[in-house]
């Protein structure tokens, strides 16, 4: 129960700046050139002046700043995005069509990287200087310095042109009808080099962390009790030293949520998936600010969520955080 | 010069500083080897590279040469980073140093949007900042700047948390200086070096963010960068490959370049630290 009042309150804390973010991106976006009435004049091919008026008055943007940001916290309270011009829909239906790719391609990529960084991280400390290590490093370096987009079209040149083992983008096949485990697979197939691709940079961060918390904890009084007792090394690795070694792992992802929400959006604009980063894109190009602005909520939320987890795992690996709260 | 000694003993710091001054050099001697616009047409589309000597990387789907945008890339890059990382450090410092060195109410007001900003994505507010002053080079690079910022205003509030209360600023604060001057006179350059390393770290990702913003056709499309030619390199990616692949490898090592510079110098000034 401690757990969840002090993950509780940080939650209630966050609040605040979710509202500091909408008001600020609101009134960032009031400078931008032309408004929603103008991306659907230049849809329809233009119109006349007194058509414009009449579909301003119509979606409230006649009235003041104030009173535009009043109207648009209200109805966000109500959990009302508000309106795509561009896709005829409300925009909180557009946003949730093009959640599910996204939370996949993300938790896909995290999973990858968490996984792979620990083992890595793991190796990388237990030969600390020999030959796996500089090995495992060096590949770090290059991972981390790898920009994702370009390193996602040699994988599509590699991959899908050369072999042709796995498709260059897209969610699924749309072409043929597939159900229960085949379009599981399907989507599988789709999004194996969408992740690899997002999770690289994550991988090189995580393996980086994973190898110095290791040689940290490595070093520790309780670890030569473990070994002086007469634990074999493995032992000591699985049971002793890596609960202790995973806590900034853990916090790291709560960190680097954001940075993964924003790495998809060019992972995504890469392989062609139908997601939110996508959908952030289209909505930059198409001036569809109306759904930028609930791109921008619904992305602060979903770090926020994030952080939250991340808390409720910290305190489960740790007792010490709850006996502190 | 313990410190110089030290950095030059690491292979690795010394392998950063030789590709980061290669990348430097051929910045400079860009305007030297090609005189001519790297964006105008130089001679037939899609030549192979090491095809034709004129074209020693080959040529781009509108028949401009690669080798020529390469060059005047490095300066693109170079730019963008140099400045955004000096926009986001100067802005960190600035809000670091007054959270930190005053706390109460400044701290809570400056933390509070400090968090705002790491709580929104960088790249969506990059997006939405690109969506309203449009994509020109000084704006992209000051967007740049404008969304890396609160990391270093973290780091420098840390430093400055630990510092305020040390003997030199009381002894100061006896002497009857001004905050003002406390903070930039006596405490600033002791909570810097930190900061500086950490500003690799604000550089390499700066090069990325600019470089994903061209691949997006989102960044100044009238300037050679790197990124706008493996953005045009897509069109033609499953035969002529060549034309994302080669700007790819440049940001590659122009970003290891400048991370291995800054692990260097981080070894070379923390030595207790080293091998984390």
């Amino acid at each position: 129960m401690r757990i969840l009042t002090l993950a509780g309150r940080r939650l209630a804390a966050s609040i605040p700046t979710l509202v500091l973010i909408l008001i600020g991106v609101f009134l960032l976006l009031q400078f931008a050139p032309g408004d929603t009435v103008d991306a659907m004049m230049a849809q329809m091919g233009g119109g006349d002046a007194a058509t414009a008026k009449e579909l301003r008055k119509f979606y409230g943007l006649d009235l003041s700043i104030p009173a535009q940001l009043g109207n648009y916290l209200w109805r966000l309270v109500r959990l009302d995005l508000g309106f795509s011009s561009i896709y005829g829909k409300p925009v909180a239906s557009v946003i949730l069509e093009r959640l599910p790719p996204t939370i996949l391609l993300m938790t896909a990529s995290l999973s990858f990287a968490f996984f792979f960084g620990l083992l890595f991280g793991v190796i990388a400390a237990r030969g600390v200087n020999r030959w796996p290590d500089t090995l495992i490093s060096t590949l770090g370096l290059i991972f981390y310095a790898t920009p994702s987009f370009w390193f996602g079209l040699m994988a599509i040149v590699v991959f899908s042109v050369y072999l042709q083992w796995l498709p260059p983008g897209g969610f699924e096949d749309i072409g043929a009808v597939r159900t229960g485990i085949w379009r599981v697979l399907d989507i599988a197939s789709h999004l194996v080099l969408p992740t690899l691709t997002l999770g690289l940079i994550f991988l090189a961060i995580y393996l980086r962390i994973m190898r110095a918390s290791m040689l940290e904890v490595l070093n520790l009084d309780y670890v030569r009790t473990a070994r002086a007792k007469g634990l074999d090394e493995t032992r000591v690795v699985t049971r002793h030293v890596l609960r202790n070694a995973l806590l900034p792992m853990v916090t790291l992802i709560g960190l680097q949520a954001g940075t993964m929400l924003g790495g998809s959006v060019v992972v995504e604009s890469v392989f062609s998936l139908p997601g939110l980063g996508r959908l952030a894109y289209e909505s930059v190009v198409q001036r569809d600010l109306n759904t930028l602005l609930g791109i921008v909520f619904v992305s602060a939320l979903l770090v926020i969520t994030v952080n939250f987890v991340v808390d409720l795992i910290y305190a489960r690996l740790d007792p010490r955080i709850m006996a502190e709260g | 010069m313990d410190a110089v000694k030290r950095y030059f003993r690491s292979p690795a710091a010394v392998a950063g500083l030789i590709l980061l001054l290669i990348v430097i050099a051929m910045a400079i001697t860009a305007g030297w080897l090609y005189p001519r616009d790297p964006l105008a047409l130089a001679g037939r589309p899609l030549v192979w590279p090491f095809s034709n000597p004129r074209f020693l990387l080959g040529t781009d789907n509108s028949g401009r040469d690669i080798a020529a945008q390469i060059f005047y890339g490095a300066r693109i890059s170079l730019l963008i980073g140099g400045v955004a990382t000096a926009i986001a450090i100067l802005i960190g410092i600035l809000v670091g140093a007054f959270a930190g060195y005053y706390g109460g109410w400044v701290d809570n007001v400056l933390m509070r949007i400090t968090e705002a900003f790491q709580t929104l994505p960088n790249f969506v507010l990059l997006l939405v900042l690109v969506a309203v002053f449009g994509s020109t080079l000084t704006t992209v690079t000051i967007a740049v700047g404008v969304v890396s910022w609160p990391a270093p205003a973290r780091l420098t509030r840390a430093e400055f948390l630990s510092l305020r209360n040390r003997e030199f600023v009381q002894a100061g604060r006896t002497l009857g200086m001004k905050n003002i001057q406390l903070i930039f006179g006596e405490i600033l350059p002791n909570a810097l070096p930190p900061v500086i390393v950490y500003a690799s770290v604000v550089m390499a990702v700066a090069i990325l963010l600019e470089s994903a913003l061209a691949f997006l056709r989102l960044s100044d499309p009238n300037v050679a960068s790197w990124g706008n030619l493996i953005g045009l390199g897509r069109d033609v990616l499953r035969v002529q490959w060549y034309v994302s692949a080669i700007p790819g490898i440049a940001i590659l090592v122009t970003v290891l370049a400048v991370s291995l510079v800054g692990q260097g110098l981080n070894d070379a000034l923390n030595p207790r630290l080293k091998g984390r």
